[in-house]
């Protein structure tokens, strides 16, 4: 690696993180704003949740006198540097991953899990048995989803014979399979689909906070500055998450149909850039709107044994039988 | 590990599956509950102690905020026990005016119980569509009592107010009251909608069914009243039972589940179907009060200070006894010649009753449930608080039988007439 390559990775390594922290709550805003619609509210203006973080980064952060402190300090910062490390292994819109060759999505799956881990332990290190149960909760559930998930990563990867998400997403999916292929691959969508709000914790999935039932679970004993980091750590995973069901289904680029032109600088045409770009963030507020907003709006919270039994027994059946079908389409047909 | 791995975690006084403070500490063997203990007394006002010491009119709007969202209830009983202890008669349009207001307030409280029910399993959706909704009849009752929430409506002997004359037409058509029939026609359009979402939607049933189980039997040895035991299959109902204001001349059938093709499991479904159910009882009696309604006067005695006149001559006890959408509740007045004040008020709502049939319903369900079964008896803590004694240096909680404060009593007496006695 030359010094200008390693100037400008250091350049997307330093600048990455503040587009991911803005994108997480710029997207955030948006689906307040567009559940609130929903429910026939009016709802927040987008920006709300730059205001709340800037209101928890300035109020008192309190340790309780029964928590470890520094366990309880540490799970939030872990919380939150997981994701935005996960974030420059991850192609966003048209740029490829920025740490390219160094990780691939194996990595990507271990990152994801961190924040849940580091979530669950800060609730059991703070003492609280509100916290203690929302922990316990947010592991099962993270077992639970994991495994759908993993169908579907290995799916993808077998068809593209790598895990590199450089590869993966340079060709949508799509184009190399069949119409059982096509059938399958839809199944393996549709499973991973269901992971996301468990990976967010957002309702039907949110046992582990249960503002209801636990009082926030979790994070009842948390606040201020750490309370903050986990609200940053959750709206950074939504772009992490977002991206990945983008990069290994959705990759297209706005360029593979139109080409806008306009000026060309350092080999890179300034209008394609933006279009793709603009392209990209349009796809990342569909999938969310989707997977977060739209079933946040139609169903009730499941009890933890019910949520666990969706991902187990229906979601893992029909990702491992999408699998079935594109495997059966690359070896028999 | 010890063998016994159950853990305590407290509900209360302050929580969010709780909108009044309260408290029931629950045993837990990981997700289980083991065991559940209320513990009330956290939002005792006195209001009954209030009430003696002001004249027996001064108290209807005291009573009245004894709830926020049953006041009608808590007016009604009262005035009712005390027309009851001296001897008065509310007028018969008086009567029928009554009982639409009542109607009218169990429609709300219905409403705002589903909203509050889906908000408790996570369904904030239907919470606001619930309680939008709910303003169509708050409208309604704030254009004919002045007022959205406590209405101060009820006087000895009649209501304060006639219904609007805007809303009053003195041909017997069916369309009569028109801001009437077109508030209930809205429900009734809408009640399809309201029993698709909660007896239909998949996640909502499986919230919901199975969940909170109390059996006929239970039901009928802990007391409980209202919708809480109806959904068992227990025939209860103050208004058939023992017919109040107009309730008398109009039919009416007790709500249970079986009637409508579905089981008498007791669950809360069943009691989510009951509440549901009764909306549309609710509409039909309305529409049977307006089409009843006589033509007269509204109050037997418009003037107050002959009244308060004839409330201070009156000596005796009185029972107010009625059909609240919580359940049976009960006001108990007594009156003593020659006295302004009340000498006796105690009241007793429908959730002391209903709190007793908790602990059948929490044991062996999980912690995810203890919301809408805390909800589903739709409990009002601020109706029926009772004090608690606690000792401010160990903390130590105790309680007093009767036998026991009589000992103390007469110990008091003792004390202070020393060797006079």
């Amino acid at each position: 690696m030359n010094l200008e390559e390693l100037i400008i990775s250091l350049f997307y390594v330093l600048i990455i993180p503040f587009i991911g922290i803005f994108l997480g709550l710029l997207y955030k805003g948006f689906d307040r704003k567009i559940t609130a619609m929903m429910q026939s509210r009016i709802g927040p203006p987008w920006r709300q949740p730059f205001r709340d973080i800037r209101k928890l980064f300035m109020k008192e952060t309190i340790i309780p006198d029964g928590a470890v402190p520094w366990l309880f300090n540490a799970a939030p910062v872990i919380a939150l540097i997981a994701p935005l490390i996960a974030l420059a292994y991850l192609p966003i819109g048209p740029l490829g991953p920025i740490m390219e060759g160094f990780g691939d999505l194996i990595l990507i799956l271990y990152l994801l899990a961190i924040p849940a881990v580091a979530m669950a332990v800060g609730g059991l290190s703070s003492g609280s048995p509100y916290a203690t149960v929302g922990a316990q909760r947010e592991l099962v559930l993270m077992m639970s989803y994991e495994f759908p998930l993993a169908i579907a990563a290995v799916t993808i990867a077998w068809r593209f014979e790598t895990f590199s998400l450089g590869v993966i997403s340079s060709t949508p999916v799509w184009w190399l399979v069949g119409p059982v292929g096509t059938l399958g691959l839809i199944l393996v969508a549709l499973a991973l689909f269901t992971v996301l709000p468990g990976e967010l914790s957002r309702v039907p999935f949110d046992q582990a906070e249960a503002e209801t039932e636990l009082a926030e679970g979790l994070f009842v004993e948390y606040s201020g500055r750490n309370l903050g980091l986990f609200y940053l750590a959750e709206a950074v995973k939504m772009v992490v998450v977002g991206t990945l069901m983008i990069a290994l289904f959705f990759p297209q680029n706005l360029t593979n149909w139109v080409t806008i032109g306009g000026p060309e600088i350092f080999g890179i045409i300034i209008g394609d850039l933006v279009g793709n770009v603009a392209f990209f963030l349009l796809k990342l507020l569909a999938v969310i709107f989707v997977s977060v907003s739209v079933v946040r709006v139609a169903v009730a919270r499941f009890q933890i044994d019910k949520a666990s039994y969706f991902y187990w027994v229906p979601m893992t059946l029909i990702g491992l039988l999408g699998t079935l079908l594109v495997w059966i389409e690359g070896v028999i047909l | 590990m010890s063998k016994d791995a159950t853990y305590e975690v407290p509900i209360g006084p302050i929580h969010p599956a709780l909108k009044e403070p309260f408290m029931v500490k629950f045993k837990l063997d990981g997700e289980t509950i083991v065991d559940a203990d209320p513990h009330p007394g956290m939002n005792h006002r006195g209001i009954e102690f209030m009430g003696m010491h002001r004249n027996p009119l001064k108290v209807i709007p005291l009573a009245e905020r004894i709830c926020g969202i049953c006041s009608i209830v808590h007016q009604h009983m009262y005035t009712t026990a005390v027309e009851h202890a001296a001897g008065i008669e509310p007028t018969n349009r008086a009567r029928y005016i009554r009982t639409i207001m009542c109607e009218l307030e169990r429609i709300h409280s219905h409403v705002l119980w589903a909203g509050v029910a889906a908000h408790e399993i996570g369904f904030d959706t239907h919470l606001h569509f619930t309680w939008k909704i709910r303003e169509k009849v708050m409208d309604l009752l704030e254009e004919i009592s002045g007022n959205r929430v406590n209405y101060s409506m009820w006087t000895v002997g009649g209501v304060r107010r006639d219904i609007p004359k805007k809303m009053y037409r003195r041909d017997f058509s069916p369309k009569m009251y028109p801001k009437i029939q077109n508030t209930l026609e809205y429900y009734e359009k809408l009640y399809g909608k309201l029993e698709d979402i909660f007896l239909g939607d998949p996640s909502i049933r499986l919230r919901t069914k199975n969940i909170g189980i109390l059996t006929e039997k239970e039901a009928l040895e802990l007391c409980g009243v209202g919708p809480t035991v109806r959904a068992s299959g227990v025939k209860k109902d103050v208004r058939i039972d023992q017919p109040y204001a107009a309730y008398g001349d109009l039919e009416l059938d007790y709500v249970i589940p079986s009637r409508y093709g579905y089981e008498n499991t007791g669950d809360v479904f069943s009691k989510t179907l009951v509440r549901l159910k009764e909306i549309l009882q609710s509409i039909d009696l309305i529409r049977q009060c307006v089409q009843k309604m006589p033509d007269e006067d509204i109050d037997s005695e418009p003037k107050k200070a002959a009244l308060l006149n004839k409330l201070k001559k009156a000596d005796g006890e009185g029972i107010g006894r009625i059909e609240a959408p919580r359940g049976e509740a009960l006001h108990y007045v007594r009156l003593k010649e020659g006295h302004e004040e009340l000498d006796n008020w105690k009241v007793r709502a429908s959730t002391y009753n209903n709190l007793a049939t908790y602990a059948p319903m929490f044991l062996g369900e999980q912690i995810a449930d203890i919301p809408i079964i805390a909800a589903c008896i739709d409990p009002c803590i601020g109706c029926m608080d009772r004090a608690e004694i606690v000792d401010i240096n160990t903390g130590e909680q105790t309680s007093y039988d009767h036998e026991e404060l009589h000992e103390m009593s007469v110990r008091k007496t003792r004390e202070i007439l020393g060797d006079k006695l």
